[in-house]
């Protein structure tokens, strides 16, 4: 008994401490929901575990007692005992009950989460984005306002955002821990679902949560990382607004990045856009959108957000996502050049 | 038998097994082999913890670690779960129903070479420009993405050790179905022998479905086909359903022999019949079929849409229900019986909350809407490992420390066998309990490093911590076997003293006929039936007569090595190698000529004469 107890232990203290080092993060947990979908799944989860933490621990107690109970003292030989009808028939109800509890509430959200009708109606209001994923990096348009942004997803709360989905290249998967489950975005048609973001509880988790590919889609799938900047409906549209003023290519304010901007429009235009205007078929779409790139938090999607960083990816962007398709494709700069184009890319912003 | 080969020298015990159509030495060898992948499997287990262990590790690179799972799934699945469930049903089933052999010995041994060779080739990609890269699913865009041939040797080399698994599985019906001994009916069959039964009949249906992917994405890869090519009109869809009506099943073919096992295990040392026995084989029935109507669980995700994906949730909660009447159908054998703690109901006993937990997590991603949150996170790898680890690798661990001394005779040390126990159970639950919270937390699966600041890194660390001390539990395993078998004291017919079974009432291994007069079976458990009668063994069913048995052969050797030259020459066709076609000729050539001389040449098989049988020690008249 002694022994059972103690092996019972060790992940509950293991757990424990885990817990009490923070239950994962706002900003990237399933388990901190910041929105309706997210709600509804956790709701499920807390819901399944109940029932099934129930399912444990009745089988705990008999299996316990057996332990304590039924060891083998002599050599006598126990009863032959056949089965029980009574029993049996319990234990095949009262699961098929259990079952029942839990099967109503998965079918009900199962069809609430795939109700995309709003998206297909005529002159409906609700903010739709094309989410295309790539070998490692995220494309947002946002088809109603006519402007592209990549690698963060710029957000209204308090609304239902609705998305379609769809690869350029080999399946990945769109996932927002915090706000909802994950939807992949095949190779072969649109998926559609749609998410919420609360406002209150966006703000708690810092307005910026981390979104991930969930599905294995090379090497570099670890590092797939997306972020969200959640903001109120009148800071998206003031947001809206700047993003579409960017009709023109912006002009560097400085010599130095003058010169970026020359090397830029020699290496790199052919990949990376820096307007938001969606001119280009979608298949021609190589790169990352950069028209607000000095307004995000990451460069790539996971590195720091400055000068350095952003020369360290020029420089070599395979060390930071191996098999990348960046790599190789443009000519190689020195360090002044860098400087150059680092500064000119860091003032590539629409908001104060 | 095994004395016998000590006798003959090395070259001629090896001659012996690469001949042998014995179901009990294809069974060793199975078990040689399944072992041999385990390791393997293993050790890239502990490089995925090793290079997880630390935020931004850099222990392997990207890709390699990519290649790693992926040969970590493949392996453990297909190269060592399957075989070590095979060795035992080979070792096991025969002798439960009374048989003296499966019904087609040659086909038992091509099985295994089709399962060796093609195991062999898979893991030759290590040495041949890198291992294939795409997950152990390999989804097809990944899959056609993948540079190099690492794909077409996971193509290929499950295509050749598919059909070994195929025909194997077949065999084992038509054994079942044709072989019993007298009065064997079906409701009296071991336990071990109707999950054979039905994993059998799931390996019918479900590899097909697998084959025909494979083929199907060798043709894209390897002959210019455009099956999974969307910007052809291709469809990679398809292929998830394909791998998943294979995928599901093949979870139940690995676990339904583990119930066999443990079922077999809580009856013997509880010294009481399985309660609910007639239940049970329902339970065992049902839980196949459903295995069948649930594969899109693992897609729910894909945009299959709510009609589909609620239609699927609710077929996979309802296997939780066949599911739960086992688990306690085992408790109640227990309960009220006399349960004595040996190794192997150690580690039936410690089945039953691992399984649990992987059950109840079953349900839990079965609910779709919640599944979006779960799949493909760190809660599905946590899951499926207290599926597979905490039911299929602690079932095969449990048979091998119970039917070792059937095998070769000789008991594995209690004490060694409960350290290795508590390392590797205590191990288990340190490295995958808390991974499902790491998968709430927000950590995909697959990945082969995280950032820092996530709040992953304790968890990963403990994760890692436990899966030092699995290791730990396998070496003491590996000690315990080299101790054991040189040690080599042998052991009687009974050696748990409890058994119940037909395979307890013969000698410990048994004679190469098995059974000298196929035994009269009286009922369930019967040879409980005559101890309780007081009789020392079985009554036979037949007079003393001769026994015919099949000659071995070295043909389903030459025909599996046939299939693994041409594979060779199937991939690097694609190379435009000018030595590739004649290879894939030369190939084919041995594998269809090899069958040509099976076909012509008639092997009748020899006779052992009663009069020798008489003079066998031990031999009654
Ligand atoms: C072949 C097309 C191509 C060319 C040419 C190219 N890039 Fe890129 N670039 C990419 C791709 C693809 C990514 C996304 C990489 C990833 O995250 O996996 C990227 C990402 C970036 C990012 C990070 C974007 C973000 O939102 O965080 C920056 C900055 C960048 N490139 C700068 C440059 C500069 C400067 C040049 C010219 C010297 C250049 N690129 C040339 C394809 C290209
Ligand atoms: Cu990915
Ligand atoms: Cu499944």
């Amino acid at each position: 008994m002694k022994r059972l107890a103690k092996w019972r232990l060790i992940p509950l203290f293991a757990l424990l401490a885990l817990v009490l080092s923070g239950c994962g993060k706002p900003f990237v947990s399933a388990l901190s929901p910041a929105g309706e979908v997210a709600d509804m799944q956790y709701d499920l989860m807390k819901l399944s575990t109940y029932v099934m933490v129930g399912v444990i621990l009745i089988v705990m107690i008999i299996f316990v007692l057996i332990f304590v109970r039924f060891k083998r003292k002599d050599d006598r030989i126990p009863k032959q005992v056949e089965g029980s009808h009574k029993l049996e028939i319990i234990w095949t109800t009262i699961p098929i009950l259990l079952l029942l509890i839990l099967a109503v509430p998965t079918v009900a959200a199962t069809f609430k989460l795939a109700d995309v009708s709003p998206m297909d109606k005529k002159d409906s209001k609700a903010l739709v984005i094309n989410v295309r994923s790539h070998l490692y990096w995220w494309d947002f348009e946002y088809p109603g306002q006519k402007i592209v942004t990549s690698q963060e997803l710029v957000v209204p709360t308090d609304e239902k955002v609705y998305f379609n989905l769809k690869s350029m290249d080999v399946k990945h998967s769109f996932w927002i821990p915090a706000v909802g489950g994950k939807l992949d975005t095949n190779t072969e048609n649109i998926n559609k679902f749609w998410l919420e973001f609360d406002d209150k509880r966006s703000n708690e988790a810092g307005n910026l949560f981390y979104g991930k590919c969930a599905e294995l889609c090379g090497p570099s799938h670890a590092l797939m990382d997306f972020k969200v900047k959640a903001m109120s409906r009148d800071k998206f549209d003031a947001w809206v607004t700047a993003m579409q003023d960017v009709k023109e290519p912006q002009k560097a304010d400085t010599d130095l990045a003058a010169q970026g901007q020359e090397i830029f429009n020699q290496s790199c235009i052919g990949c990376h856009a820096v307007t938001p205007a969606n001119k280009m078929p979608e298949t021609a779409r190589l790169a990352p959108n950069l028209t607000n790139f000095g307004d995000r938090s990451r460069v790539a999607g996971i590195l720091d957000h400055n000068k350095e960083e952003l020369k360290n990816w020029i420089q070599n962007p395979e060390t930071y996502k191996p098999g990348n398709m960046m790599t190789g494709k443009y000519k190689e700069l020195n360090d002044q050049e860098l400087d150059a184009v680092a500064e000119y890319l860091m003032g590539l912003k629409v908001q104060e | 038998m095994s004395t016998i080969a000590q006798k003959k020298g090395f070259g001629a015990t090896v001659w012996d097994f690469l001949t042998t159509v014995d179901h009990k030495k294809i069974a060793i060898l199975y078990l040689i082999a399944g072992g041999f992948f385990f390791l393997v499997g293993g050790l890239e287990a502990v490089f995925i913890r090793i290079q997880l262990a630390v935020p931004n590790n850099d222990f392997v690179s990207a890709g390699a670690f990519n290649e790693i799972i992926t040969m970590h799934g493949t392996t453990m699945i297909f190269l060592a779960a399957m075989p070590l469930i095979f060795a035992f049903m080979n070792a096991v089933m025969p002798l439960q129903i009374g048989a003296r052999d499966v019904a087609f010995p040659f086909v038992n041994a091509l099985g295994f070479w089709l399962f060796f060779f093609g195991g062999i080739f898979l893991n030759l990609s290590w040495f041949l420009g890198g291992a294939p890269d795409a997950g152990w699913t390999s989804y097809a865009s990944l899959a056609l993405h993948s540079k190099g041939h690492g794909i077409d040797f996971y193509v290929l080399g499950l295509q050749i050790s598919g059909i070994g698994t195929l025909i194997g599985g077949i065999n084992f019906l038509v054994t079942i179905i044709n072989m019993r001994a007298p009065g064997m009916t079906y409701m009296r069959m071991p336990l071990f022998t109707w999950t054979t039964f039905v994993a059998s009949a799931l390996i019918l249906f479900a590899f097909p479905p697998l084959t025909v992917g494979l083929t199907l994405m060798m043709f894209d890869r390897l002959f210019g086909a455009n099956f999974f090519d969307v910007t052809m009109g291709g469809n990679t869809v398809i292929w998830e359903h394909l791998f998943w009506i294979f995928g599901h099943p093949e979870v139940y073919i690995l676990i339904l022999p583990a119930f066999g096992i443990f079922s077999e295990i809580f009856s013997i040392f509880s010294r009481k019949r399985l309660f609910g026995y007639s239940s049970m084989v329902f339970a065992t029935v049902l839980i196949g079929f459903l295995g069948f109507m649930v594969w899109a669980h693992h897609m729910f995700t894909t945009g299959l849409g709510p009609v589909a994906n609620a239609i699927f949730a609710v077929a996979t909660m309802a296997i939780g229900v066949p599911t739960g009447i086992k688990i306690f159908n085992w408790l109640f054998t227990m309960w009220g019986g006399s349960v004595k703690f040996t190794v192997p109901m150690y580690y039936a006993f410690g089945f039953i909350p691992s399984f649990v937990m992987g059950g109840v997590t079953g349900v839990m991603v079965a609910t779709a809407a919640a599944d979006y949150q779960y799949h493909d996170t760190y809660f599905v790898v946590a899951h499926f490992h207290y599926v597979i680890v905490g039911g299929v690798v602690l079932g095969i661990l449990a048979g091998v420390h119970l039917w070792w001394p059937k095998m070769f005779g000789t008991m594995l040390s209690e004490t060694l066998g409960k350290v290795t126990f508590w390392f590797f159970f205590i191990g288990f639950h340190l490295t995958f309990f808390i991974q499902h919270f790491l998968g709430l937390w927000g950590m995909p699966r697959r990945v082969f490093t995280y950032l820092p600041g996530q709040g992953f890194d304790t968890a990963n660390m403990v994760s890692s911590i436990g899966a030092a001390f699995m290791s730990i539990g396998v070496l003491v395993m590996l000690y315990n076997i080299i101790m054991t078998s040189v040690k080599n004291v042998k052991v009687g017919n009974d050696p748990w003293e409890d058994g119940r079974t037909l395979e307890w009432s013969i000698p410990s291994p048994p004679p190469f006929y098995n059974f000298k007069q196929l035994p009269l079976v009286r009922g369930l458990d019967a040879y409980w039936i005559e101890k309780m009668d007081g009789k020392k063994g079985m009554t036979p069913a037949e007079p003393l007569g001769d026994i015919h048995m099949p000659n071995g052969s070295f043909i389903p050797f030459m025909i599996a090595l046939g299939l693994f030259i041409a594979a060779f020459g199937a991939m690097y066709h694609v190379d435009k190698e000018a030595w590739a076609l004649p290879v894939l000729i030369i190939g084919l050539l041995v594998t269809f000529g090899s069958m040509f001389v099976r076909s012509i040449k008639d092997d009748h098989g020899f006779h052992i004469h009663k009069e020798e049988l008489q003079d066998e020690k031990g031999a009654k008249a």
